[in-house]
């Protein structure tokens, strides 16, 4: 996993100083002042005694609240915030692009040091990522990426590598069934990026595994409802019976689909085997009742690296393109001992 | 439009439900050519068992909201704020039945008496402060979600309390609860607005508020009642649905159900203008709308592109609804013939 190097803090200081010499440097060159004020301060900068404390300014775009995954995830960025003395502006897409594009834009208007954000789904983001360019503002994704051509129009993504993800699921799948397995799959919002790169990344290892097929694929837009739903209408086809494996591309679609295969008189975890992606307390609970085999653990807690990532931009670092987070894969016998410690 | 009414005798309560009853009976003839095993019944666990008792099962949120919407649609209005009033009651279902302190009857309850209440402010500002339908149910539309996430701190609560999860999950007499609360809706509404006079009161208010203002009927009382009993409605469909997954998440829960509702009772021939309103059309609307959902599952249609033949075969039922597109037909037809 690439790692950057982190700023030991001294970024804050220097864009405070930037910013109480650029003043002084309006006063001294009023004609350099209306056009780009910052710069002519910042070489002076360097050598300057932070004077006072400024406080750093992100604008956080989220995506909704749709999981416990999600929650958790903006639990730990909201409380490492407050940990470091950063002004968090946070705003809630309810799921909508059009809410984020918004939240992006109020961003910009409000001059804010960094933005970061959690892409809703991967297209449609350039025009407004051109603007904060052009208004000067690094942009961290986090979690999820997006579809640009131009990898200039932000300075970092950090989250869960989704392919690998996918390939972990399929792997473990491959492992536990001897490579033979008819399987359900229940797939993410269409066109979102964990959809799109947990589905490839399992078919990578399904393409190794000729046993193993996709006999049914559909959308569970990452909810319980619809995971319940689709589920249902899975157990009710004429392939019904051929299915021995379930791979659901998040916990909350697994654990609605569980219900289903209740309701359907069948055993979720041993007439289907269940394997799903997050690592959520639910998905703990469901593998310590031995309703759910194996989770694929995509960690949410990435407050920490958000913002060192911040910080470094602050302190003008440039950071590696991708920054991966830690995880890792639990199976039945490990969900007991763990489920005190998950934290989302 | 109003002069065909007095020129043409009114049409029986069933000849307005030809339309949509053929619209669902088309897409169940599709259904039984193409998509196999669509109406396998069996019984399992002692209960119904098939891909029909799914389509009722989770048909029943919307059937419950389209009697509401039914009649707030009867008055001229309209009802946007129902998804998040669905959201509301599930979310103080859900955070009441997980404390021990509070009885079961008083969580269902509170749950709907909150439902009534959301109803009881959009009455308001329709009856009290003349505020536009859609502007007024608007507002609950965008700031109930808000409410519910206060509720339940952004978080997803779950519940295993068997009571609650009966609700949405239960088995009475092999038949599944929510249909059963569903049929008990239908038949409590149409007992309410066609064994009193409330329904020719909403009827009157919905064709010609002027009018029936001075035949002495209190237009701002009709009204205040109908978004009431439609918040209720709400209420009721959001324990269901809370109840389905045995979870509430405030932002996921009901989420554009009202335009399914919407949908649902006009493909059962009620009209957006008000006036005029088919209970059981807006069922058979709720149960057409569902069965098209559970057909493109069955079908393996991929969900990116699945809302296209859904929109189509809805555009087909309004069409054949539209008394101007069947007339513009026969006359082609009689055109070509002669």
């Amino acid at each position: 996993m690439k790692k950057y190097q982190v700023a030991k803090r001294p970024g804050a200081g220097l864009a405070n100083s930037g910013i109480w010499l650029a003043l002084a440097a309006c006063c001294v060159f009023l004609s350099s002042c209306g056009e780009k004020p910052a710069e002519p301060a910042k070489p002076a900068a360097e050598g300057a005694a932070p004077i006072a404390k400024k406080k750093i300014v992100v604008g956080f775009s989220q995506i909704g609240a749709e999981s416990g995954w999600r929650a958790a995830n903006t639990e730990s960025i909201q409380s490492e915030a407050k940990k470091r003395g950063i002004e968090l502006k946070f705003s809630d897409a309810q799921q909508k692009q059009e809410n984020q594009i918004n939240a992006l834009r109020s961003f910009i208007a409000q001059g804010v040091d960094v933005i970061a954000f959690s892409p809703v789904i991967v297209s449609g983001w350039e025009p407004v990522l051109q603007d904060i360019k052009k208004a000067g503002i690094p942009v961290v994704l986090t979690d999820r990426a997006v579809d640009a051509k131009d990898d200039s129009l932000y300075a970092t993504f950090i989250g869960s590598d989704f392919i690998e993800e996918g390939h972990r699921a399929g792997e473990w799948l491959a492992k536990a069934t001897g490579g033979k397995a008819m399987i359900a799959e229940l797939v993410g919002t269409p066109g979102s990026a964990p959809a799109i790169d947990r589905k490839k990344g399992f078919e990578d290892v399904l393409a190794k595994n000729p046993g193993m097929k996709i006999i049914k694929s559909q959308s569970g837009d990452f909810t319980r409802t619809k995971g319940k739903e689709v589920m249902e209408a899975f157990l009710k086809s004429p392939e019904a019976k051929q299915i021995t494996a379930l791979y659901a591309h998040n916990d909350d679609m697994a654990l609605g689909a569980i219900q289903a295969i209740e309701e359907a008189g069948l055993k979720p975890g041993k007439d289907i085997l269940i394997v799903s992606i997050d690592g959520v307390k639910g998905a703990f609970q469901a593998m310590a009742d031995g309703k759910l085999n194996c989770t694929v653990e995509c960690n949410p807690l990435i407050g920490p690296q958000l913002f060192d990532a911040v910080e470094a931009l602050m302190a003008k670092k440039t950071l590696p393109k991708h920054t991966g987070v830690l995880e890792s894969v639990y199976e039945q016998s490990q969900a007991k001992d763990a489920l005190p410690t998950r934290k989302y | 439009m109003r002069a065909d009414r007095f020129q043409k005798q009114p049409a029986r309560w069933w000849s307005s439900l030809i339309w949509p009853l053929t619209g669902l009976a088309l897409l169940l003839l599709f259904n039984l050519f193409f998509t196999k095993g669509f109406f396998h019944l069996e019984i399992r666990d002692g209960h119904l068992y098939g891909s029909l008792v799914d389509i009722i099962n989770r048909g029943a949120p919307v059937m419950i909201l389209a009697l509401g919407m039914t009649l707030v649609i009867a008055t001229g209005g309209v009802d946007l704020s129902v998804g998040a009033v669905m959201a509301i009651a599930g979310t103080v279902a859900a955070e009441l039945i997980n404390n021990p302190k509070v009885p079961f009857p008083a969580v269902i309850l509170a749950a709907l008496a909150v439902a009534v209440a959301a109803g009881c402010w959009n009455g308001l500002l329709v009856t009290l402060f003349r505020v536009q339908p859609l502007v007024a149910t608007l507002v609950l539309m965008v700031g109930g979600r808000g409410v519910a996430q206060l509720i339940t701190n952004g978080q997803q609560i779950y519940f295993e309390d068997p009571r609650l999860v009966f609700v949405g999950n239960g088995h009475l007499l092999g038949l599944p609860f929510p249909a059963l609360l569903s049929l008990g809706m239908l038949l409590l509404t149409a007992v309410l607005t066609r064994k009193t006079a409330i329904g020719l009161f909403i009827e009157s208010v919905g064709d010609n508020q002027t009018a029936s203002a001075f035949a002495g009927v209190n237009a701002r009382t009709v009204k205040f009642l109908v978004y009431t009993f439609s918040g209720l409605c709400a209420g009721l469909a959001g324990l269901i649905d809370t109840s389905n997954i045995k979870s509430v998440d405030a932002n996921k829960i009901g989420l554009s159900l009202e335009l399914d509702a919407i949908l649902a009772v006009v493909v059962g021939g009620t009209a957006l203008t008000g006036g005029r309103f088919y209970l059981v059309g807006a069922i058979v609307g709720a149960l057409f709308i569902r069965t098209l959902t559970t057909t493109m599952y069955a079908l393996n249609v991929k969900s990116d592109v699945a809302p296209v033949p859904k929109a189509l075969a809805i555009i087909a039922v309004c069409l054949l609804q539209s008394p101007a597109f069947r007339r513009r037909v026969a006359g082609w037809w009689a055109a070509r013939k002669s």
